[in-house]
């Protein structure tokens, strides 16, 4: 046996300087912290004011309703229904031709001035006002393609500006692939095509579709592309119709029409605007809470 | 009662889990001071955890529970009024891969001296005298003083886990473990730091982790010999090798399995 601990340690005590050392650490810590709280109370004071102001407007009824008496009653049907049009067209083609190409740029390209242009190119894009893409959109597709005001120029618009963030995401997703995944399909012999499916595109799907998801989100809030390229202020549809419009016609879309019933029209009931807002929340909320469900899900899923 | 040489680092019933996995089983192990001792099995046996026990750097892992009691230098370490930072001041460790930081060669010797030091305690004589001892004692004073302002990182991989050993030093640490120091190095790298354990021994007491059973035979003057999580044989390197009292021992040494 060797000599009896002492009672009370003597090699590893606190120094003052040790002591200073573990309150600064304190402090630090709790500053960390107090920040990543105070994100969650703006979050909570927004839904809870605009729940609070819409409650009287909120039931079904006002979102399968069409507005009423020049937009100051009713609900918001034909904007709903818009919204869902120019988010799933959209999606429709960004998706696609985003994954593909993130696809090609991450696996095939070598790193030479022709993928170092594309990158440049995607980063900036990524950076341009969605106001600028407006005003692209309609040059572009309203009167160079001759689209016209319609859902499909609105929807290439968005296409066009949730673009380059797919591409980014969807990169992503595959770099955090393991390279050496890679290296064991080839070294039996599976071409590159054969190595992503087996292997890269299976590991990174939950990533490629957070991305995604998110660019949903993205699309469906925002006015500018739409208001100059394909959204109108009002639009008779049926109450309840699920397919209200032409690709070739215009549409009406939630925030174009939450910015239409709280600046534009006069006397609108109070809570309309703030149910359209409430609505318009919703829906974004539920898109994230799949996207993270499924992350969760697909997570669960791996096993590495 | 007392042994001949003090101990550097005792555990009692030693056990560890990652979660449900148990990983250490009951460990009692007692390395002497100022002598390199080496700890050898096949992977998997929990080397590398068990070293990771004596400056408790383990907790850093989420999930990992240990039981039983650890002793450095006859304190226990988990005794509350213990400061993590100055048993670890005290234990250093070296690891597989080289480590320096992106910083200066200088910088990366003192970076102990200026955790751990008051910033208006530190005077830049007293730093250029730790940086040109420790780089000494290394064997890299030669070769560096005219490159002190380089980046480590651009250093040969021997060279850079020379300077990984020199930037404890300035601690004065009682206690060095080294987890595979020479895996990543080439034949010349791994004789450089057999060399420097050797220069090192006496002042500072060395654990070294090695799945190199002829490494643990040259470098070490005690061996401890791990299984499956538990410890089957601590004894003399030269009686482990010649004389092993254990079947399993005997076996693992012949290159039956492992
Ligand atoms: N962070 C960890 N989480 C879960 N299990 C671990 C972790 N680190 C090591 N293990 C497991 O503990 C056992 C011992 O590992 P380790 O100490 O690294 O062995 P060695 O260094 O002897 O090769 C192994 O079975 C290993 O899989
Ligand atoms: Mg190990």
């Amino acid at each position: 046996m060797s000599a009896a601990p002492p009672a009370v340690p003597t090699r590893f005590v606190r120094t003052a300087h040790v002591a200073r050392k573990e309150r600064a650490e304190g402090v630090a810590r709790f500053l960390f912290f107090l920040m990543a709280a105070a994100m969650v109370v703006p979050l909570c004071a927004i839904l809870g004011y605009l729940l609070w102001k819409a409650a009287p407007a909120l039931h079904l009824g006002f979102l399968l309703d069409v507005p009423k008496k020049g937009m100051t009653e009713g609900g918001i049907w034909p904007a709903f229904v818009g919204t869902l049009y120019l988010v799933g067209m959209s999606l429709a083609v960004s998706a696609p031709v985003g994954v593909l190409a993130a696809v090609y740029l991450n696996e095939y390209s070598r790193d030479n001035a022709f993928t170092r242009a594309i990158n440049l190119a995607v980063i900036n894009l990524a950076g341009v006002p969605s106001i600028v893409h407006a005003l692209f959109g309609l040059g572009a597709f309203v009167y160079a393609a001759k689209f016209g005001y319609s859902i499909l120029s609105a929807s290439l618009t968005l296409a066009i500006m949730t673009l380059p963030v797919i591409i980014a995401s969807t990169r992503e997703a595959l770099a955090s692939v393991p390279h050496s995944f890679r290296e064991a399909c080839w070294n039996v012999g599976a071409s590159r095509w054969q190595t992503i499916q087996a292997v890269v595109l299976p590991n990174s799907i939950s990533g490629i579709l957070t991305g995604l998801i998110l660019q949903v989100s993205r699309a469906a809030g925002e006015t500018a592309p739409i208001m100059f390229t394909g959204a109108v202020f009002y639009k008779a549809v049926q109450r309840g119709d699920l397919f209200p419009y032409r690709l070739d016609e215009q549409c009406m879309a939630l925030s174009m029409h939450l910015y239409t019933v709280a600046t534009q029209v006069p006397n609108v009931q109070e809570a309309i605007p703030y149910a359209t807002a409430v609505v318009l929340l919703g829906s974004v909320l539920l898109v994230n809470a799949t996207a993270v469900t499924l992350r969760v899900w697909l997570r669960g899923r791996k096993r590495w | 009662m007392t042994d001949a040489a003090p101990l550097a680092i005792e555990t009692r019933g030693l056990d560890l889990w990652y979660g449900d996995f148990q990983a250490l089983y009951g460990v009692d192990v007692r390395v002497r001071a100022g002598i390199i001792t080496s700890l050898i099995g096949p992977s998997g046996c929990g080397k590398t955890t068990l070293l990771r026990c004596f400056n408790r750097i383990n907790e850093r892992y989420p999930n990992v529970r240990t039981g039983g009691v650890i002793r450095v230098l006859g304190e226990d370490i988990y005794d509350p009024s213990v400061s993590l930072i100055e048993l670890r001041k005290a234990v250093g460790m070296v690891f597989q891969r080289p480590n320096p930081l992106p910083i200066s060669v200088y910088e990366n010797v003192v970076f102990g001296l200026r955790v751990h030091t008051p910033r208006g305690e530190l005077k830049r004589a007293a730093l250029d005298e730790a940086v040109e001892k420790a780089l000494t004692e290394v064997g890299l004073w030669k070769d560096l003083k005219d490159r002190l302002h380089d980046r480590a990182t651009t250093l040969q991989l021997e060279q850079q886990q020379k300077l990984c050993i020199a930037r404890l030093l300035p601690l004065k640490p009682d206690i060095i473990l080294m987890d595979e120091p020479c895996s990543a190095l080439d034949v010349e790298g791994t004789r450089a730091i057999e060399e420097l354990m050797f220069e090192l021994r006496g002042r500072y007491t060395i654990v070294i982790v090695t799945h190199n059973m002829a490494q643990a035979r040259r470098a070490s003057d005690e061996c401890v010999f791990l299984l499956l999580g538990k410890l089957i044989e601590h004894s003399r390197t030269a009686d482990l090798f010649l004389s092993p009292k254990e079947a399993r021992t005997a076996e693992y040494i012949e290159g039956r399995y492992g």
